[in-house]
């Protein structure tokens, strides 16, 4: 038995999920099917965007803010950071540049968020 | 003296999509005035994502929002100052500002659009006795810190507040290594979103404490530790259960205020609820020509609202300088009653053209089965049945031609939620 709270609307119905049968999730606590949807998902495959930053070199602004371009595993968050520290990229960066390719063979980049220029 | 038709003061996304939209509209001469280095506003530092969902359909994060703006702005050719702070708004629309090379600046408008943006509210609001070591800093500020300059401002934190960002906060110090050790928050509930309880606080563990506040900050240099207790129900705190919490840095997120200072000076009058001004379904203030959009007139929780609101009052500030005469046109209040703490519009003007409007408001507390009911002279012309309303969520109450005419003929107009 797991409990989750339902992001998806602002009731945040508490659901209970049961999930000792993998084929055959049962949730209970929801007010509306979105509900069952994302207890069922929570327990099978939880997914997070995650953002972060990554230091610039020779840039207008010391930091450049990044994003998981999709979603990736929950379990994967903290490994995904890792990736990050002590990454250095060169400006000029701009949205949607590559900044990690392939996070821990998810298919998934890491892409920049904001457009760093060159100091100089 | 320097003349502008438009001149936008603050190029947050609020001043963007004004701009973009009185543009737009056929007017050529807008200014745009910006403190700042660059455009954007408070986005630049919301690196997080969950930006531009009902404008875009896509999540963007605050600086992806905020530059899809900025090149409408720049495909334009829409003018912007940056490195400008505007000192003073008079009522007859001079402005006064100050910028880093030019050093004073006159200019003279025929409207104003404020959106200068809200501010945290000062720590001296927070009541906490104990010394003021090194430490202690506003949500706002240690998300600048760690997402602009990539500095960490400490690495075992605690959080007072649970508004979205002190939320948003305690994942993003986690993501860097620090150890959040509690979000306390004083009332029931919290005033943020589920999702950011769920996915900054809950997903890393991190405790939730209600009805728990600070009652000391230990430390000289630096903060060593904080004393936390409960609340009774008139929020004072029971000493008799206070504990220590060990930590390097305590970080207040206890809401935001319009930042008001010009609209004061130039004699717009404020509300003492939203501390925006008053406007009306024009979004023009009490003082002719001076309009305002964004967090400014109210604090938005979804950017989407606020470019939607930005975009109606630069469509609005052309209709205005481009009228032949200003005619005053007498405008009805709209009450806030029963569970409902304010209305943005305060007023709607009288025998204006037939056209949808949306209503804007904030609940005071949480309501559940309930309904939002707009009424004029008695009668219901709006009843919108909500299973929950709570203070962290703007409502919108989206109303049609029909259903604005006839609030537009009414003497007394109330909104009001109803249990059902
Ligand atoms: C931490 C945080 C997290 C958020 N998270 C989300 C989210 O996940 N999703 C979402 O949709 N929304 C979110 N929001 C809300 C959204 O970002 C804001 O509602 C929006 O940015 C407000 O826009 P604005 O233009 O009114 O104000 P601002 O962005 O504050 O812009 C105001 C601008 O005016 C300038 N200015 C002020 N005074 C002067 C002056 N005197 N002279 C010249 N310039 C001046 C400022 O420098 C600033 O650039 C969040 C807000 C914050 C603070
Ligand atoms: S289950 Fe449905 S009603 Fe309940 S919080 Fe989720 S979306 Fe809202």
């Amino acid at each position: 038995m797991k409990e989750f709270i339902c992001i998806n609307c602002p009731l945040g119905c508490h659901l209970v999920v049961d999930d000792s049968d993998k084929n055959n999730v049962k949730v209970t606590g929801y007010t509306c099917l979105r509900g069952k949807q994302y207890g069922i998902d929570e327990v099978l495959h939880p997914k997070r965007m995650v953002t972060s930053s990554v230091i610039v070199l020779n840039g207008k602004m010391p930091v450049v803010s990044v994003k998981t371009k999709e979603a990736i595993p929950k379990g994967l968050i903290f490994k995904s950071l890792e990736l990050l520290k002590g990454l250095k990229i060169e400006a000029p960066v701009h949205i949607g540049d590559v900044v990690y390719q392939n996070i821990l063979d998810t298919g998934i980049d890491f892409v920049a968020t904001r457009n760093v220029e060159r100091s100089k | 003296m320097k003349n502008v038709r438009i001149l936008i003061i603050g190029g947050g996304p609020a001043g963007l999509a004004a701009a973009i939209s009185a543009y737009d509209k056929g007017e050529r001469d807008i200014l745009i005035l910006e403190r700042e280095d660059k455009l954007g506003g408070i986005l630049n530092q919301c690196i997080h994502n969950g930006f531009g969902l009902h404008t875009f359909k896509e999540e963007l994060t605050g600086p992806e929002y905020a530059q899809r703006f900025i090149d409408q702005v720049n495909e334009r050719q829409i003018k912007y100052l940056l490195n400008t702070t505007v000192i003073r708004v008079e009522e007859n629309l001079e402005v006064k500002a100050l910028n880093e090379e030019e050093g004073l600046l006159n200019i003279k408008a025929e409207a104003i659009i404020l959106s200068c943006g809200c501010r945290e509210r000062p720590r001296g609001g927070v009541n906490i006795a104990g010394s003021r070591g090194s430490g202690i800093y506003s949500a706002g500020t240690a998300q600048k810190l760690v997402n602009i300059d990539g500095l960490m401002p400490g690495k075992e934190v605690v959080i007072l507040g649970s508004g979205d960002i002190g939320l948003i906060m305690a994942r993003r110090m986690t993501f860097e290594g620090a150890k959040v050790k509690a979000v306390v928050e004083l009332l029931p509930y919290s005033s943020g979103l589920n999702r950011n309880i769920v996915q900054c606080l809950n997903d890393f563990d991190i405790p939730l404490m209600f009805s728990h506040t600070v009652v000391d900050i230990k430390g000289e240099d630096r903060v060593t530790s904080v004393v936390i207790a409960e609340v009774d129900d008139h929020l004072n705190p029971k000493m008799e259960t206070a504990q220590e919490i060990k930590c390097d840095t305590l970080l207040l997120s206890v809401g935001l205020l319009p930042e008001n200072e010009l609209a004061k000076g130039a004699g717009v009058s404020l509300s003492r609820i939203t501390r925006g001004a008053y406007v009306d379904d024009n979004l023009m203030t009490s003082v002719p020509g001076i309009f305002e959009c964004g967090n400014v007139l109210h604090v938005h929780d979804l950017v989407d609202f606020v470019s939607l609101e930005a975009k109606e009052a630069g469509e609005k500030a052309v209709e205005y300088i481009n009228e032949s005469e200003h005619i005053k046109i007498d405008r009805i209040e709209i009450k806030a009653e029963d569970g409902v703490r304010y209305v943005v519009p305060e007023f709607i003007l009288k025998n204006n053209d037939a056209s949808e409007m949306t209503l804007k408001m904030r609940v005071g507390n949480v309501y559940r089965k309930t309904k939002i009911v707009v009424e004029a002279d008695g009668e219901v012309i709006h009843s919108k049945p909500k299973q929950i309303v709570t203070p962290g969520e703007m409502e919108t109450i989206p109303l049609k031609s029909d259903e604005v005419l006839k609030l537009r003929n009414a003497k007394e107009i109330k909104v009001y939620l109803r249990s059902v």
